[in-house]
């Protein structure tokens, strides 16, 4: 919402500065966005008199001319303006200042060899208007020396306010006004219009159709016919204005309507009286598949839910929201209709949302509207178009299903303390009120309210305390810091949500960074990870590659990787935790953690670090997770039974019972070739809804024996089939006697020319830890038969010689 | 007899010449050896006059000591050359870096939200969640925004295909479905937090499609604006570690509060910068307000004996005024340059204990 200072002070008789009233504004409600002045830019711009004009020595067009501006100095200034003479009183531009309409700063020049000592400008120099045939001309009595813009009443700042969705009733100057008026920031001035006579019936009228009217879609409705009018030009002061506030000045009765619907918010709509077919108006609804050619030159297929306005010929104004091509007034004009009209918010918002048409006219009256003013205001406006186009009008005709904005709210004023927490006396409360418009009756403690009709969201007590405390200031209430019954409070979070943040440090201190992004993605990619069905996919997504919600955290990683390598980085890891959706109820919702490593550990460096990471990376991560969920990977099952965007030898899932805890490898050629990323990416993917939390009773932690006895480490080296899994070799000694045997690890893997083909050497660690007593020998040599006798019959594995 | 004293002084002075280790040790052998000049003396002294015999005794004694001390001594010299030596020749080019490690980034935002639940946390706040993809009842008309309202348009919303019933689904375009979902599931007083991921339909260079509000809901007995104004001040204070941070409320509207108040913290700016503190102007960083009596009714409180606050956060806003982060739209790029800039050290643990800032 857009208005000048001088507009405002219209409707507001104050003493206050722009400033006092800008610092008020913002306290009341009404967040002001911005405020210009363009006096601020123009001020230097004076006003100056040609004093003489010869012709350019060296070109036709040009001349010289001699400029007085008071400043004691006469200036030489080249100018090529077709209207540049002698006696001229313009505007002049020193060197050194800016021109705004040029973007330029104005230097001493020389035009085929004549100094130019500054300018004389036009408009659209000075951005005031688009005009540039000539230099501004001014009238005699403009005075030499003075400031431009005072004189050209350019001297007006435009105020832009925020106006929240409750209060239409600021959408117009007046009800600015008002509320300004209620904290004490000036007196609201009554508005002045001349007594309109009227001597003819309007030969055009308004006809509700009965369901429209049994629906009370339209509680009141008004015309009145204008005729004899010249649609010239609006005034200057009105095209001012308009143009001050963003809108492009039309036409005499164009520019009136829009000024009223800024003035008092109040939209009209203005129907060339000649164009209508037949004498009358119906307001009904839309027929299905109904054309209508808007003032916008668009087309609208129209549905039965629509309100139009239609004449004998079809719809031409769709209600509330646009008018039509057809009746809509021209600068021919010379016959009015205009209507002005309530009519139901919620059908004029569904059309509108239907159709994506919006207009200030909408957007005012799916707020809703004062439903006294159609009836009050005829007059007011009637002057303007009485005295800007001349002509007579016609009595006004109204119709309707009854206004039905009055209503009582039952208010106890010891409420305002109770929900806002400041003290405020009865009499302050029903002052501030009353100068809001509210009507009270002081009848019992309780009070009835009747809120005024420019108030259409007030509908509750807790609203009436807004009210109050809005006009005596939120700055009034007092501040109390929340009382806590417990002095040390309770955990915030739940152990999963710990855990998750556990696992951010842990992937960071390993070395991760943690992204987050998007929940949705392309189909495509979701796809890719076996997501992406119908019922996930967005029908209104930004972009087709931001309209599927994801089912792996996979796709925005690798997305990252792909991008960061372009971008030159040699080595990326990485780590999301989030959301990814099976289904749209609250338990497809999981959260997942991912991470990903690509290319080099390092940058090239002496100590020669520097590898490719690989499977090995993404199992040490994922293993770091599970730890960190109190689980000991080598004991958890896991098979290679993984997605299709894993490498199917090199990926593996762990298990816990029959739930998937989580899957790690590389990924697939296929897929990285799809990301364009040329090196190996390796990653991981943990559920931590199925990693059950630890069960621990309390803080305690499990007793610690230390065994005084030392562990003993014996070395194997066994020959195996290749396919045979290292994991399985482990898990199978170590269940030979897990008392014992303390621990199982693989010390070396060797595969080639020493051993037969499709065979390997595992170099296996086993640490034995005694009990009760050191080991014998002979023990420990009964131990080693029984391991290489294992091996032997569940692996078909022999001792390597 | 050799004359003892001589020979004593004679192996002293070889034992002060010598260089090695080795060569120590063949004199310790040639003079206190089973063979050695010092211990042959010492058989001999049987064959001595037994009056001497004592006073010859004692002399080789005290000599047998001297070259022991002597030997120690030099191989002590000796040995501490030989490091001296040793250490010289292991010089290092120390400037040299050393094995590369990398240390992960905790996302700024991640970070944010550790921070707004630790200071909650100590006004007795829990941390409550909901759902991403909502129904309109919970992400609208519950909190009082029916199917016309305006307010709805400036929702800017994601929707999902109708289902069989011709209902659809949305992204939640806020935190303040979970208000409700938490006032259907617990009964007063209620005190909780809800950080999370929102989503709109609007993309330029101040908005992303995701973002992270924070709501905040407050129910419970003899609550009004005072200490709605307390609670926000004091988490204002701590968050942005301003103590005397000036905070403004003023009137605003959402559908779901009334009263409802627009929070603005006081800043100044020197140049371009902008410092969060100071006077001269004001940035608004959340909204806020007593809960709507419809919401708590349609949540089945009773709205005549129970009220409370709710207000909500854009988290990546407060994020970048307090971080100063420039742009909003690189926070979900992972860009790895932006991501190790402004990302935390993972050690740097949240805690109030150990102050936020």
């Amino acid at each position: 919402m857009k208005f000048t200072w001088k507009w405002l002070n219209d409707h507001l008789e104050t003493d206050k500065s722009l400033d006092e009233i800008a610092e008020i504004l913002p306290m009341l409600g009404l967040e002001v966005d911005n405020i210009e002045n363009k006096a601020e830019r123009l001020k230097e711009f004076k006003i100056a008199k040609v004093i003489d004009s010869k012709p350019h020595p060296n070109a036709d067009r040009l001349k010289v001319l001699t400029v007085d501006d008071a400043s004691g100095e006469i200036h030489q200034v080249v100018c090529g303006a077709p209207n540049a003479r002698k006696g001229l009183i313009g505007v002049f531009a020193s060197p050194g200042m800016y021109i705004p309409g040029t973007g330029i700063n104005l230097k001493v020049g020389e035009i085929r060899g004549e100094k130019s000592f500054g300018m004389m400008c036009s408009e659209k120099e000075l951005e005031i208007s688009d005009d540039h045939d000539g230099i501004i001309e001014l009238d005699e009595k403009a005075v030499i020396g003075k400031e431009y813009v005072n004189w050209a009443g350019l001297d007006d700042p435009v105020i832009s306010i925020g106006i929240t969705p409750n209060r239409a009733d600021c959408l117009g100057v007046r009800g600015v006004a008002q509320d300004l008026s209620a904290a004490n920031m000036g007196k609201l001035k009554p508005l002045k219009f001349n007594q309109v006579k009227s001597d003819f019936e309007s030969p055009k009228n308004f006809k509700i159709s009965e369901d429209v009217l049994c629906k009370g879609l339209v509680p009141i409705i008004v015309g009145r016919y204008f005729r004899g009018l010249n649609n010239g030009q609006s005034p200057q002061w009105m095209r001012q204005r308009l143009k001050a506030i963003g809108q492009r000045p039309i036409s005499a009765l164009v520019d009136i309507t829009n000024y009223i619907m800024v003035d008092i918010c109040r939209p009209l709509h203005a129907y060339d009286g000649l164009k209508i077919i037949g004498n009358n108006l119906e307001i009904r609804f839309a027929k299905d598949n109904e054309k209508f050619n808007a003032l916008n030159e668009k087309t609208y297929e129209l549905s039965k839910s629509d309100l139009v306005i239609s004449d004998d010929k079809g719809v031409d104004d769709l209600a509330g929201i646009m008018g039509g091509e057809r009746t809509g007034v021209s600068k021919k004009t010379t016959e009015m209709f205009l209507e002005t009209a309530i009519f139901d918010p919620n059908t004029v918002s569904r059309t509108g949302r239907r159709l994506n048409l919006n207009s200030d006219a909408r957007h005012r009256f799916e707020r809703g509207l004062d439903q006294n003013l159609p009836e009050n205001i005829q007059d007011y406006i009637a002057s303007f178009v009485l005295d800007i186009c001349g002509g007579e009008t016609s009595y006004i005709h109204s119709s309707g299903s009854g206004k039905i904005w009055e209503r009582v709210i039952n208010f106890d004023p010891e409420f305002v303390f109770n929900l806002s927490g400041v003290k405020i006396s009865d009499e302050t409360i029903s002052s501030i009120l009353i100068k809001l418009g509210f009507k009270l009756n002081k009848k019992s403690n309780i009070w009835d309210v009747n809120p005024p009709s420019w108030r259409n969201d007030i509908d509750g007590a807790a609203d009436l305390v807004e009210e109050v405390i809005r006009i005596y200031g939120y700055d009034n209430i007092p501040i109390n810091s929340l009382e806590n019954d417990q002095v040390i409070p309770n955990p915030a979070i739940e152990k999963y949500q710990k855990r998750n943040l556990t696992l951010k440090r842990l992937l960071a201190g390993r070395g991760m960074l943690e992204a987050i992004t998007y929940s949705f993605i392309s189909e495509k990619d979701a796809k890719l990870f076996n997501g992406g069905q119908s019922d996930l996919i967005l029908i209104n997504p930004i972009s087709s590659d931001l309209n599927t919600m994801r089912p792996s955290l996979f796709p925005n990683l690798l997305t990252a990787v792909s991008q960061n390598f372009k971008r030159g980085e040699t080595g990326i890891s990485m780590y999301e935790i989030g959301p990814i959706f099976k289904g749209q109820n609250p338990e497809d919702q999981i959260d997942h953690i991912s991470g990903i490593r690509a290319g080099f550990n390092s940058s090239r460096e002496w100590t020669k670090t520097k590898r490719n990471f690989d499977w090995i990376d993404a199992k040490a991560d994922l293993e770091s997770v599970l730890k960190a969920c109190g689980f000991n990977s080598s004991k958890i099952l896991s098979k290679r039974e993984t997605p299709n965007y894993y490498h199917p030898g090199r990926s593996a899932a762990f298990f816990l019972g029959k739930n998937i805890i989580a899957f790690f490898g590389e990924l697939h050629p296929r897929i990285t070739n799809f990301y364009n990323i040329k090196n190996t990416v390796v990653g991981f993917e943990v559920f931590p809804g199925n990693i059950p939390l630890p069960k621990k009773m309390g803080a305690q932690k499990k007793f610690l024996k230390l065994n005084p006895f030392q562990s003993v480490e014996r070395d194997f080296s066994f020959i195996v089939d290749k396919k045979i899994s290292a994991g399985e070799i482990i898990r199978s000694i170590s269940s030979l006697d897990k008392k014992l045997i303390k621990d199982v690890r693989i010390f070396d893997l060797y595969e080639g020319e020493k051993v037969p083909e499709n065979e390997k050497a595992l170099g296996v660690t086993i640490i034995f830890q005694p009990d009760e007593m050191t080991f014998s020998d002979s023990e420990l040599d009964e131990f080693s038969k029984k391991i290489i006798q294992n091996i032997s019959s569940n692996f078909n594995g022999r001792l390597r010689d | 007899m050799q004359d003892p004293v001589k020979l004593k002084n004679d192996i002293l002075n070889q034992i002060s010449k010598t260089k090695s280790n080795e060569v120590l040790e063949k004199i310790r052998i040639s003079s206190l050896g089973k063979k050695g000049s010092i211990s042959l003396l010492m058989k001999k002294l049987g064959e001595i006059d037994p009056k001497e015999r004592k006073n010859v005794g004692q002399v080789l004694n005290q000599i047998q000591k001297e070259i022991t001390y002597a030997l120690d001594k030099q191989k002590e010299i000796l040995d501490a050359l030989a490091l001296e030596t040793k250490l010289k020749e292991e010089w290092v080019d120390i400037s040299l870096s050393p094995r590369p490690e990398n240390l992960g980034r905790i996302h700024p935002l991640s970070r944010t939200m550790d921070e707004v639940v630790a200071i909650f946390s100590e006004m007795g706040f829990k941390v409550a969640e909901g759902p991403d993809i909502e129904t309109d009842y919970y992400n609208f008309t519950a909190l009082n925004i029916p199917l016309e309202h305006p307010a709805r348009q400036e929702h800017d919303t994601f929707y999902f295909p109708e289902d069989k019933e011709g209902k659809r689904k949305v992204l939640r375009t806020h935190t303040s479905p979970v208000q409700v979902r938490t006032m259907e599931k617990i009964k007063p007083p209620i005190r909780v937090i809800v950080p999370g991921r929102t989503y709109r339909s609007d993309h330029d260079a101040t908005h992303s499609p995701m973002f992270h509000q924070c709501e905040g809901l407050v129910i419970g007995p003899d609550l009004n604006m005072s200490h709605l104004k307390g609670c926000l001040i004091d988490f204002c204070r701590a968050f942005f570690g301003v103590d005397n941070l000036p905070v403004r409320f003023r009137p605003s509207y959402f559908p779901f509060t009334e009263p409802s108040a627009e929070v603005d913290i006081g800043c100044s700016r020197i140049g371009n910068d902008l410092k969060i503190g100071g006077k001269g102007d004001w940035l608004e960083i959340l909204g806020s307000g007593m809960v709507n009596p419809r919401v708590l009714e349609n949540c089945g409180i009773d709205s005549k004996t129970t009220q409370g606050f709710a207000f909500g956060m854009g988290l990546e806003r407060i994020a970048m005024l307090k971080y100063g982060i420039p742009d909003l739209r690189p926070f979900f790029d992972s860009d790895l340059r932006w991501m190790k800039h402004y990302g935390f050290f993972p050690f740097d643990v949240t805690s109030i204990h150990n102050g936020l800032a």
